[in-house]
């Protein structure tokens, strides 16, 4: 450890680094290169390391929204199609309503100071606490029965809006926190009004921390599994609820199985290499200020 | 009036079912029932628990399985954070691949490590096999099903400790690093003596945070092995899911969430006592150093 000579130090350290970036990425790629095989490679006994690439099984996973018929289908399952187009919609518009009014509640929380920052970190952490399997039973049963919305995307966009809130609220205050006042009151005096000192001043300046909210709104909406189960019929299931449901004891078919697993990595995937920086600051403020 | 709609969605979604929730706990009822028919049965949900074995098994499985987690990620994403504190080239590209086992979805993540563990496609056991050692039945013999899903626990969450330690380490104050390397300190004696201690309130608050996450686990460990062999890897989030939708016993299911709930909050707690008792502490010592001027 002593860093009296670097160059030395890093001679040992990278084949560390090699090794940790082949750990953490390596199952990914795996799957990534299972999903191009075909299931005759996965199975057969001597699978090697190289095989051609197929995209068969994306073309069975995506028959029901693309618009060619793949000839090696012979039964369309348009499952997958709808789950995804639905998958889309619940974490688009989930992450857009809670920004919207995140940011609304964070910039009055800052501005005219209802609580202080202490009662909102206090509930942000009581939320982060409570497990969705906690909801699972209370919220099956108000939806069901009390305002009729189970098994419309409606309902499941209404539980991960309200879910992600707390925390979307909390990252957004730290940010218009740090918008100097002065700012606002001198678009004020240029004749502003509040609405356009809001959009046209706070907003560029806390675009950081929006887009931080953003992924991590879009994450758990996208990923979520529990709850989108108990609130999703046949036609509104999302593409995590389609994944549980093909698993079976007996005949997994590998291939499909993990083009769609691959669908629903993508988009995480995606956000990490455009903005990791991001997704960093956002995870160690969360947790780092407390 | 900015506030309405927050509060709203937060009252109606989230507030709300957790009533009904405490409520719903003290009823005998099943999902095909309303609340209102559903009977009044007092403690005898809270009761049943308590003589329910699969209960205790299953909080003993996810005390376990949080205790272990925790502690091999700690150390490993720790030392590797000390490790790699250092200007190296490549390092944002490792943080960037880092986070990406931790933003997929669990249910992916419990794909691709059931995928691997399968025992003829696997690639695990192929690799076994073609050593010529036995194959190791990973997700159907108790303990190894219970390791295996402790693996990819760590495998997925060290990132997150690695990248916060190491984030707590580059704020250090250099000064004091520094003067310890004057004084003839080692490697090693600055990890234990300046290093650590100075972490220790971002470490303290990371470990409580994984707890809390550890506890909450179920998507990974139902795609993997749905609880099984037997309750080997049935964790509570998981043993409650199944109590509400396959034995349909809502009732016991929101009893069981509420002993969750509480073990959450006490963790909570901690954490919240914890951060205050930093704040104050710092105050304290600004002040006394005020005086001292």
């Amino acid at each position: 450890m002593p860093q009296l000579n670097p160059r030395q130090n890093n001679i040992a350290i990278y084949p560390l680094m090699f090794i940790l970036v082949i750990m953490s990425a390596g199952p990914i790629v795996l799957m990534l290169m299972t999903s191009l095989r075909l299931n005759v490679d996965i199975t057969s006994p001597t699978a090697s390391f190289f095989f051609t690439p197929t995209i068969r099984n994306y073309e069975t996973t995506l028959c029901g929204v693309l618009w060619y018929k793949p000839e090696h289908v012979d039964y369309c399952n348009p499952m997958f199609g709808r789950a995804l187009v639905n998958s889309l919609i619940v974490a688009i518009t989930s992450t857009v309503l809670t920004l919207v009014i995140g940011c609304m509640a964070a910039y009055s929380l800052v501005r005219f100071k209802f609580f202080g920052r202490d009662v909102v970190s206090m509930t942000t952490l009581m939320m982060r606490m409570v497990p969705p399997a906690v909801l699972l039973v209370p919220v099956f049963g108000i939806w069901t029965f009390q305002f009729g919305i189970s098994g419309t995307t409606g309902g499941i966009i209404l539980i991960y809006t309200a879910m992600n809130l707390p925390f979307v609220i909390w990252i957004l205050q730290s940010f218009i926190v740090q918008v100097p006042i002065q700012l606002e009151e001198a678009a004020r005096m240029d004749g502003a009004g509040p609405f356009r000192v809001f959009f046209l001043v706070v907003l560029p300046l806390i675009k950081p921390g929006l887009a931080a909210a953003a992924i991590f709104t879009f994450r758990i909406a996208w990923n979520e599994f529990l709850l989108a189960n108990a609130l999703s019929d046949r036609n509104s299931r999302t593409v995590p609820v389609t994944i549980v449901n093909s698993l079976s004891d007996l005949g997994i078919d590998w291939g499909v199985l993990m083009a769609t697993g691959m669908l629903l990595a993508i988009p995480p995937i995606l956000f990490t290499f455009f903005a990791a920086r991001q997704i960093i600051t956002g995870m160690t403020a969360g947790a780092v200020k407390g | 009036m900015f506030l309405a709609p927050a509060a709203a969605i937060l009252g109606i979604a989230l507030l709300y079912p957790i009533g009904y929730m405490i409520y719903a706990s003290f009823l005998d009822w099943n999902p095909s029932q309303r609340i209102g028919e559903a009977d009044w049965v007092g403690m005898r949900n809270y009761l049943k628990l308590l003589h329910d074995e699969a209960f205790w098994e299953s909080t003993w499985v996810t005390i376990r399985f949080a205790s272990i987690v925790v502690t091999l990620e700690m150390i490993l994403g720790v030392g590797l954070a000390m490790l790699l504190d250092r200007n190296l080239r490549g390092m944002s590209i490792l943080r960037t691949i880092f986070i990406l086992p931790m933003m997929i979805a669990p249910i992916v993540v419990g794909l691709m490590w059931r995928y691997m563990y399968h025992p003829q496609v696997g690639i695990f056991n192929r690799t076994l096999k073609s050593l010529g050692f036995d194959p190791i039945p990973f997700l159907s013999e108790s303990n190894w099903a219970f390791a295996s899903v402790i693996i990819s626990d760590v495998w997925q969450w060290t990132p997150f400790i690695f990248i916060l330690s190491l984030a707590a380490l580059q704020s250090l104050p250099k000064s004091a690093i520094e003067a310890s390397r004057i004084d003839g300190a080692s490697g090693w004696q600055q990890v234990l003596h300046i290093k650590l201690p100075l972490m220790l309130p971002v470490l303290i608050v990371t470990v409580l945070l994984r707890l809390i996450d550890a506890f909450k686990v179920l998507e990974v460990i139902l795609v993997m092995t749905n609880g099984g062999p037997g309750l080997s890897t049935e964790v509570l989030a998981l043993h409650i899911s199944r109590t509400a939708s396959e034995f349909r016993e809502l009732g016991e299911a929101a009893a069981m969430s509420n002993v969750l709930l509480f073990l959450l909050m006490l963790l909570t707690i901690c954490m919240f006592g914890y951060t205050k008792l930093q704040e104050k502490r710092s105050l304290h010592l600004r002040q006394a150093a005020k005086e001292e001027v």
